[in-house]
């Protein structure tokens, strides 16, 4: 796994990128991928992640700092010497090429000999389930056929980096995952360094090994898929990945890996500090939806309860979805899983619930 | 398209107007053309129909226009020079054409509407205006009379069009396929003649047909900038008419019209070749 550092194979040391030299897209970028990581790029539109991905791939320049691939600064190679495969949004294939031309393409631009391109082609659609289709041409292929090629494609010379720049985002969702499925294996079992570029956080969190979370130009976390889902660093985060409850208040007093918050209303509850630091601090605290228990029994015995109104109950099935008013929050969700012994909420009762203080984070509260 | 069951009488005879305007433009727009060619049959040297063509009798018609186009040295020399400036005219108008379209096509290129404005003057400005202009400029560097000249001033006046074919391609092209070459290796000048050209050729070639055919019956330039040595076809023709009236030009015009004819055909089918190879169509 990766730290940030410099030791990594393809590394970001404090770059920066501005388009009109005035306001900075990508602020003071630092990186490191170690050689075989799949790293996912997640963040909204307008995030930077876009902007990374293609100052890596060679078609931006940084405005400051160094990109790294294996020891090497590449900021003055131009893009077709990078021996960076990609894998575009739209695809990309060439239309007026069969599959099998468009994959001997980057073969023939390496001098590769007929026998070996046909042997290598051959391998890379097989690879990807596509053995049958090299005399097609791209527009006679679904979306899915048309991915698997833009990936076959892109696999084809062997590089040691793939960058995949939202390769998903044009199927439907059943495609979709299996094709999440697809991509992870084939970067596994190749171990090709695999730089993911994603907005859909379901695709980030299922497909990496490290996701990076950017915002406002900067990566604002970046951990493994479980860290970032149950250990989010601050609010952005928090809310950014899956459901997120927020409950607003201040802290009343910190005690190593435990604090007390006193909510607007006046109540207590008990969180874990994260990135707040004294008390009497603002904070805004967050617990995720299925950590939400509404049976004292399977509480700490102190654990600080607190009141809740049920609003609406939700059966789906699986899980039940009780929407609570809690500390003036009408939208508080709490999800508990459907189980033999599992109470349904009258809309209108009151409740008590809690949490396990590790499960609830004091987070900053953003400006 | 045949009239529905409900249609009204208004409907019928609207359906009918239309037809006859319809076949009134075609006729308008033909029939000058279309008299030429039995004209040039004409075994008198007259720009009328003999009561022998009229009756169609064999007697009325002969090739002789035809054998005298072919057996005239300045004729002969009027077609060479036609095609020595209308070839090297459309090739230097195609090339500089197609790169100012890319160039105009890329987003980070500043002031696009002023240049796009200025390269496709040629087209708006009065002919006889860039003529004059060309004369005295061309007279200044000692390139009038030369077939340098007037390939530089069919060059100007082709490029236009084939800016604007091939602008048009690019609209519908899309950048990311030469990004896409880039990171599988290719050079940016690999890229374009294995990606782009290919993809854009149908605007390339509809342009260089626009451009050949706008030398190839250019004749106020020629007027002024050409010396005797380089009389084109048209040039030849207008003092054909205004020297020795001949039905000869008559005959040098039915066969310029079928030149004209099989270029459109081969434009047209090499444009559906394209679009097949793009998959646009199905093949």
């Amino acid at each position: 796994m990766s730290a940030n550092g410099t030791d990594g194979f393809v590394v970001f040391d404090k770059v920066q990128k501005s388009y009109d030299g005035e306001s900075l897209v990508v602020k003071d970028l630092n990186l490191s991928v170690a050689k075989g990581e799949f790293l996912t790029m997640l963040g909204p539109s307008g995030s930077g992640k876009t902007t990374c991905l293609m100052m890596l791939a060679g078609f931006e320049t940084a405005t400051n700092g160094e990109i790294m691939l294996d020891g090497r600064p590449i900021n003055s190679i131009p893009p077709h010497k990078r021996g960076i495969g990609m894998v575009f949004q739209n695809y990309a294939l060439f239309p007026h090429m069969s599959v099998g031309e468009n994959l001997s393409f980057p073969l023939e631009v390496r001098g590769m000999g007929k026998s070996v391109r046909e042997q290598k082609i051959k391998r890379a659609l097989d690879m990807v389930q596509m053995g049958a289709f090299a005399s097609r041409r791209p527009a006679q292929l679904s979306g899915g056929q048309q991915q698997r090629i833009a990936l076959a494609r892109a696999l084809v010379f062997e590089p040691e980096v793939v960058l995949m720049d939202e390769p998903l985002g044009a199927l439907d969702k059943q495609l979709r995952e299996h094709m999440q499925f697809e991509i992870t294996r084939l970067a596994h079992d190749l171990g090709i360094t695999t730089v993911y570029v994603t907005h859909d956080q379901t695709e980030a969190l299922t497909m990496s090994d490290n996701v990076a979370v950017f915002d406002d130009g900067r990566i604002q976390q970046l951990a493994p898929p479980d860290k970032l889902y149950e250990e989010p660093e601050n609010s952005f985060v928090a809310q950014f990945i899956g459901e997120n409850n927020t409950l607003d208040g201040r802290i009343k007093e910190i005690r190593g890996e435990h604090c007390v918050v006193e909510l607007d209303n006046g109540e207590m509850i008990d969180a874990r500090p994260v990135n707040v630091t004294k008390a009497g601090e603002r904070t805004r605290v967050s617990i995720r939806p299925e950590r939400v228990e509404s049976n004292p029994e399977r509480l700490h015995p102190d654990a600080h309860l607190i009141k809740a109104e049920v609003v609406e109950f939700i059966y789906m099935g699986d899980v039940f979805r009780t929407r609570l008013k809690v500390a003036g929050n009408e939208n508080f969700i709490m999800k508990s899983r459907n189980a033999p012994d599992q109470v349904r909420h009258k809309p209108g009762s009151t409740i008590e619930i809690g949490w396990l203080p590790k499960d609830c984070r004091a987070l900053d509260m953003p400006s | 398209m045949a009239l529905p069951a409900y249609a009204t009488t208004k409907d019928k005879i609207w359906y009918y107007t239309f037809r006859v305007i319809c076949y009134a433009i075609f006729f308008f727009l033909m029939a000058p053309i279309m008299i030429m060619i039995p004209l040039s049959f004409n075994v008198q040297p007259y720009f009328s129909f003999t009561p022998e063509m009229l009756r169609l009798s064999p007697e009325g018609y002969s090739l002789r226009w035809y054998q005298d186009f072919l057996s005239s040295d300045s004729w002969m020399r009027s077609i060479r020079n036609s095609f020595i400036i209308g070839i090297a005219s459309t090739a230097l108008a195609t090339t500089l054409g197609t790169l100012a379209a890319l160039g105009l096509s890329r987003s980070e290129m500043p002031f696009k509407g002023a240049i796009m404005a200025l390269l496709i003057s040629p087209m708006i400005v009065p002919l006889i205006i860039s003529a004059a202009g060309m004369f005295f400029f061309f007279s200044q560097i000692n390139i009038s009379g030369t077939y340098l000249g007037v390939i530089l001033a069919h060059t100007a006046l082709g490029t236009p069009f084939v800016i604007i074919t091939v602008t048009a391609t690019l609209v519908g092209f899309d950048h990311s396929l030469t990004r896409a070459a880039a990171s599988l290796g290719a050079s940016p000048s690999r890229a374009f003649f294995k990606i782009t050209m290919p993809l854009i050729l149908p605007g390339v070639i509809s342009g260089a047909l626009f451009a050949f055919i706008t030398s190839f019956d250019e004749i106020v330039i020629v007027l002024f900038v050409a010396g005797p040595g380089q009389r084109t076809i048209p040039r030849e023709m207008w003092s054909g008419i205004r020297e020795d009236i001949s039905p000869t030009i008559l005959a040098v015009a039915t066969l310029m019209v079928l030149l004209s004819v099989l270029l459109l055909l081969v434009i047209e089918l090499l444009r559906r070749r394209s679009e097949r190879l793009r998959g646009l169509s199905p093949g």
